[in-house]
């Protein structure tokens, strides 16, 4: 039986970066990465896993980063807003549509809404207004209304 | 938003998670997705002293599909069951109903085994698994059994398992040629959950029903099957009077629950309304 | 894309700030991490009502990286008492501890405070603290609260009611003595969460020179200044509040909460920087709600559909202690806007301030104006119903007409409507929506047992409190200006100082553009600073959707202070009379001569360089204006909604949404378009799915998460069309109106009207907010009962 210990190393990927960690079992892996390695732009917005604020990508797939134990991440690739786009001084598609269809406000949620978006489109390419609306339905925000959102995903997909 | 502190292990395989749980029955929660478990945790409304992960059970992964039978591991994820072709072309149903649970994100990570083995009275998976005539294969201390689904869950948050069990897998068997299954959903705005879920089975033989099955949740303080609509229903015609009473009988099956959002009787007519519509819309 | 060029005022600008936030650069007060930083978490009553027996602290301060614990008593006299902002002339004012010290009046007071080396301590150490309570009776619902055997909440406020508001215009009771008929309706505004997805946090900071920078985010930076200098006995120039980026106000963060106070003094006591950051759930009992209103209505008509007269009751529950401006909600705010966009002569409203054991109850997205276009709009609905008269043809018959402006709704001394063109609203609308074909396709439907409805709704707001003066009457203890510094360096590019204080709102944006037109220059010369006490001179911040009129002005009228100033400059360069010098395209030019024009760079260089500068006129040229209006400008709008509910299931699905706002000269429409879009579905939220609910007997707070409080999602809203209509305001220089609060005052109404529209073959006429499926289908059942009886 392996024994219980008080702190766990965790090595993972963040954003192309191999880094580790010593950490106590309860911490959320949404602190790992806004403490430890100083990636402030996944932010906490609720404690019930319902506004999506804190969507990061975990092995390519959009997960809540308030709802995963950072023990539980060791050993995994994780891509957060910070290296979305491969030019830092650059946006990229997705966050240029969100630009252009005005599609943010206060920005909080922005992050965590273009990392559901990337997954919305890797699983619809050709997504509707219906798929647009279910697939950002782990994220809220509360100043734009979704409708600039929408059409900003709209110009995503329309240009495929 | 930070849970108190706790022990953390991965387990190497079942026997030593079930070893792990039989040490502590009280104290020890195993994890796997975690989208219950760690909320919970969160808003400190449980202090687990060890939670041990079972991820890397290569038993209680991964769908297996034979020409008789199928056997999903309890590890797998609703994202897994949306995205399997083989599942999904033997059992829509399966797509159907994981795009209905929560959101992408939590689909990602949330577990069938999870949904079930946790028996919240609004999870989607036990109406479904209720629906397929399941039957759930459950690892102890002593070894292995199989439930059938519609007689696991007990009691709100209550299952059969035991304290040292774990849920492993789902078992389904194929289904007869012509059986077409649905499920119907009227969410939570606010959670996502159900408020009402129903899944309903059939297969008609020269115009008469020759299989039928329904799993409710939502509903009440656990999932249920409704079986007295199936009974009344067996080797009869569809009609719009049939299934009306079929779908009264389903609601009347049980005592539904009552909270601040929908009363008892908006649940039980909900069953009615989802039965009646699921049964329209797989005879038609 | 192509940069934009001037004018820039009325172009849809694309944001300035976007990039920050789309990269994960955007600075939150929770993003911040000073050395040394110490993390306080609050210990909060379980209960609604109790007295404090004994408070136990020890294991608390035992616990591992404890560095302090308190409770009540030990900041008694300390610190406090936190005292309103607003108080209506006449107001019976509770004492309000920081922290209760012998009583809790609502779930979720603070009642202890650790604080610890990380914030995973601060919370082990708050589970420690063990408080004896000997619970009382409480009461949550205001109409309930003011029962004579009603749980009393504080001593000096008998009866729970701290204020009675009247207002009144012609003759009400001779009107309904006139009347064919007098409607009675009774309607509720239910209580909602703001929910700004950035919950609030406060980080104090000792800096060695003896000031204190307090991180926090705030919608009125320097009014937070001067409460907190006040209410912990800092010198307020020794105070630095400093508001980063935030995520979403709608009024929630503008008003003074525990938090604001304990993290200065505690960085004082302690000499380090001392965090505090609210959860979701914390949130959900700490932060201010909104609405809670209950209103009596009575309309007294004539049967060709004419109001002669109206009288309102309110009842505003605002919580358990008097917040900022919790007297004025329900009162100045709601019921002087009673009678609406609607002509009714005779009016007469009470409005009492009712406290019970709940969380404070304070400003949210449009304070007191959704709750009043809510009582004028479901009344003249329930008249169009009564009637069976068109919900349009009612309102156009009753409107205040185009040529009636200025208004003084029911002859009113303080309420002007400045300008507005109702019908030309209303007729806008009706062909966007293509309202005679929904009519015609909802009659049809209905046939085959399918029910839709339409909606519609009008409104008049009123923005940018002011002048000062006026405020002063009503007992709000601040002013209505705002303050501009525009300072040009020497290369002609500007940094706009403002009061005012973004919260997503895209103030770099708009503010420059209009700074841009005026100095004309280049946008991409401009930049502006907001929410650093220690930077911008002075303000009010941003809130009751002033930023534009009044903030908008400030700056507008300090850049033309530049261009004056910047023209005698010119003029001297030019060797010419000031009055012969143009400024044009960037360029001051002497027309009718061939003088080489001088760009605004040159005239910048020499404002700082001094080498030639006319007699009298003083070096540099960086100018500061604190603009006081003189009135206040009345945006309005009509909206529409179509929408289908399923009588077996409840469910509502809404298939369109049409909004005309006038909000006089646009600066930016693409801003404004995104403010309309997210006020609508704010709107709908409180029409179809957000209510917070109290247990009436334990007064426990029951949507204490977002598992249970139910904020829209993408899937739960439709597409909105916005579209404007440009009534300049006269009350401003730049003539525009209010915008932010628009769609959250109009989108209530319009959302219950459509469901009521379309549940009228059943016969309902009344349901109160929030539309859920569950409340509509049991109404759906009372009346199938009914007919079957």
């Amino acid at each position: 039986m392996s024994e219980v210990e008080k702190r766990h190393v965790v090595t993972l990927e963040i954003n192309g970066v191999r880094r580790n960690a010593e950490v106590e079992p309860r911490k959320l892996l949404v602190h790992l990465i806004r403490e430890d390695f100083g990636l402030t732009g996944t932010h906490v917005g609720c404690d019930t896993s319902q506004c999506g604020a804190c969507t990061v990508e975990l092995d390519g797939q959009a997960i809540k980063s308030c709802t995963v134990l950072a023990v539980m991440a060791d050993g995994a690739s994780i891509t957060t807003i910070e290296g979305v786009s491969p030019v830092a001084s650059r946006l990229d598609a997705v966050q240029t549509a969100f630009h252009e269809h005005h599609a943010l406000q206060c920005g909080f949620c922005t992050p965590g809404m273009v990392m559901s978006v990337r997954q919305l489109l890797r699983d619809h390419p050709d997504a509707n207004e219906d798929d647009i609306r279910h697939g950002i339905a782990g994220n809220i925000c509360r100043c734009t209304g979704y409708h600039n959102i929408v059409r900003a995903v709209e110009s995503l997909v329309a240009k495929d | 938003m930070i849970p108190s502190a706790f022990g953390y292990v991965r387990a190497s395989s079942l026997a030593n998670a079930i070893d792990l749980l039989r040490q502590d029955p009280e104290g020890t929660r195993l994890v796997a997705g975690g989208h219950t478990l760690i909320p919970t945790l969160k808003l400190r409304l449980a202090s687990p002293a060890l939670l041990v992960d079972i991820r890397g059970i290569a038993d209680m992964r991964g769908i297996s599909i034979d020409d008789k039978a199928i056997r999903i591991g309890a590890l797998t994820t609703h994202a897994e069951l949306l995205a399997s072709q083989q599942l999904n072309d033997v059992f829509p149903i399966f797509r159907q109903t994981a795009t209905r649970i929560a959101d992408p994100q939590v689909r990602n990570r949330g577990t069938i085994g999870g949904s079930i083995a946790n028996a919240d009275p609004a999870a989607d998976w036990p109406a479904v698994v209720i629906a397929l005539n399941a039957e759930l294969e459950i690892v102890g201390p002593t070894g292995s059994r199989r439930v059938p689904a519609k007689d696991f869950f007990v009691d709100i948050f209550t299952t059969v398992l035991e304290p040292a069990e774990v849920l492993a897998a789902i078992h389904l068997r194929r289904p007869t040629l012509g059986a077409r299954f649905i499920y119907r959903k009227i969410r939570h705005p606010a959670s996502g959950y159900a408020v009402v879920g129903v899944a309903v089975g059939l297969r008609m033989e020269d115009g008469l029903v020759a299989e039928m099955s329904i799993g409710v949740t939502g509903a009440a303080s656990h999932a249920f099957s409704g079986d007295a609509a199936t009974r009344f229903l067996m080797a009869k015609p569809l009609s719009h009077e049939s299934i009306e009473e079929a779908a009264k009988l389903v609601s009347e099956a049980t005592e539904c629950l009552s909270d601040r959002y929908a009363s008892a009787e908006y649940r039980a007519s909900l069953v009615r309304t989802e039965t009646k519509r699921a049964l329209l819309s797989l005879a038609a | 894309m192509n940069a934009p060029l001037p004018p820039y005022v009325g172009q849809p600008v694309k944001r300035r700030e976007d990039f920050k936030f789309l990269t994960g650069k955007g600075r939150y007060v929770d993003d911040i991490k000073l050395p040394g930083m110490l993390y306080m978490a609050i210990a909060r009553s379980p209960h609604a009502h109790a007295i404090i027996k004994n408070v136990d602290l020890g294991p608390a301060r035992a616990s591992p990286g404890v560095r302090l614990v308190l409770a009540g008593k030990d900041l008694d006299g300390r610190i406090g008492p936190i005292v309103p902002n607003w108080i209506i002339p006449g107001s019976r004012v509770p004492f309000r501890p920081v922290i209760a010290i012998d009583r809790v009046r609502f779930v979720g007071e603070c009642v202890a405070l650790v604080v610890a080396e990380t914030l995973a301590q601060a919370y082990d150490a708050v589970d420690l603290i063990d408080v004896e309570y000997g619970v009382l009776p409480a009461v949550t619902d205001e109409t309930a609260a003011i029962r004579d055997d009603a749980p009393q909440l504080h001593e000096n406020v008998a009866g729970n009611v701290t204020t009675i508001y009247r207002v009144r215009g012609g003759d009400y009771a001779k009107a309904a003595q006139e009347a064919d008929q007098v409607i009675q309706l009774r309607i509720a505004n239910n209580r909602l969460i703001p929910t700004c997805m950035e919950t609030r946090s406060v980080i104090a900071a000792p800096d060695p020179d003896d000031t204190l920078t307090v991180y926090m985010p705030s919608q009125v930076p320097h009014m937070h200044r001067r409460w907190i200098a006040e209410t912990v006995g800092i010198p307020e120039h020794r105070l630095r509040v400093v508001a980063p980026d935030i995520g979403g106000g709608f009024g929630a963060k503008m008003h003074l909460y525990p938090e604001e106070l304990l993290c200065p003094y505690l960085a004082r006591e302690l000499g380090v920087p001392v965090k505090w950051w609210e959860s979701r759930s914390e949130s959900h009992q700490s932060t201010s709600h909104g609405r809670a209103h209950t209103e009596t209505i009575e309309v007294a008509i004539r049967n060709d559909g004419t109001i002669l007269g109206m009288k309102v009751d309110t009842l505003g529950n605002v919580g358990a202690y008097l917040s900022n401006m919790a007297t004025g909600g329900p009162t100045v705010n709601t019921v002087n806007f009673g009678t609406g966009n609607y002509k009714i002569a005779n009016y007469e409203a009470t409005s009492r301030i009712v406290v019970t054991n709940t969380v404070p109850v304070d400003a949210y997205r449009g304070y007191g104006r959704p709750e009043g276009a809510y009582i004028a709009e479901r009344a003249i609905d329930a008249v169009a119903r009564h009637l069976n008269i068109d919900q349009v043809e009612i309102r156009r018959k009753n409107f205040i007409q185009r040529t009636d402006f200025p208004y003084r709704p029911y002859g009113s001394m303080g309420t002007i409507y400045d300008t507005g063109n109702y019908d030309g609203l209303l007729e806008k609308a009706l062909a966007a929506f293509d309202y005679e074909a929904r009519c015609t396709e909802r009659e049809a439907l209905r046939r085959h047992g399918i029910y839709r409805g339409i909606g519609v709704a009008a409104y008049t707001h009123m923005c940018g409190m002011a002048p000062s003066r006026r405020l002063a009457m009503s007992g709000f203890d601040r002013g209505g200006w705002e303050s501009a510094r525009v300072a040009i360096d020497s290369s002609g590019r500007a940094t706009v100082y403002s009061g005012s204080m973004s919260q997503g709102h895209g103030h770099v944006t708009s503010l420059s553009q209009i700074a841009a037109d005026v100095l004309q220059i280049p946008i991409e010369n401009i930049d502006v600073i907001q929410g650093d006490t220690r930077q911008v001179q002075a303000g009010h911040g941003t809130f009751n959707s002033r930023s534009m009129a009044v903030g908008g002005s400030s700056l507008h009228v300090c850049s033309q202070q530049i261009v004056a100033k910047a023209k005698k400059i010119a003029a001297g360069m030019l060797e010419v009379d000031e009055k012969d010098v143009a400024y044009s395209a960037g360029q001051f030019s002497v027309p009718g001569t061939d003088i080489t024009p001088l760009s605004f760079a040159k005239v910048a260089r020499m404002a700082y360089v001094g080498h030639k500068l006319p007699d009298g006129v003083a070096p540099g040229l960086d100018e500061t204006v604190f603009y006081d209006p003189t009135g206040m400008s009345a945006p309005s709008g009509v909206h529409l909604a179509y929408v289908e509910v399923d009588p077996e299931t409840g469910i509502v699905t809404i298939l369109d949404y049409v909004a005309v706002d006038d909000v006089g000269t646009l600066i930016n429409p693409m801003l404004a378009q995104g403010q309309i879009h997210g006020g609508v579905v704010q709107g709908i939220a409180q029409a179809l799915y957000e209510e917070v609910s109290y247990d009436p007997d334990s007064g426990q707070l029951l949507t204490g998460s977002l598992l249970d409080y139910a904020v829209p999602r993408a899937e739960h809203v439709p597409n909105i069309t916005s579209l404007f209509q440009e009534t300049p305001s006269p009350t401003n220089p730049i003539g525009v109106k209010g915008i932010g609060e628009s769609g959250s005052i109009a989108a209530p109404p319009c959302m219950v009207h459509a469901v009521l529209d379309a549940l009228a073959p059943f016969g309902i006429t009344h349901l109160d907010m929030p539309l859920t499926p569950p409340r509509i289908w049991a109404a759906v059942q009372r009346a199938r009962n009914g007919a079957n009886q």
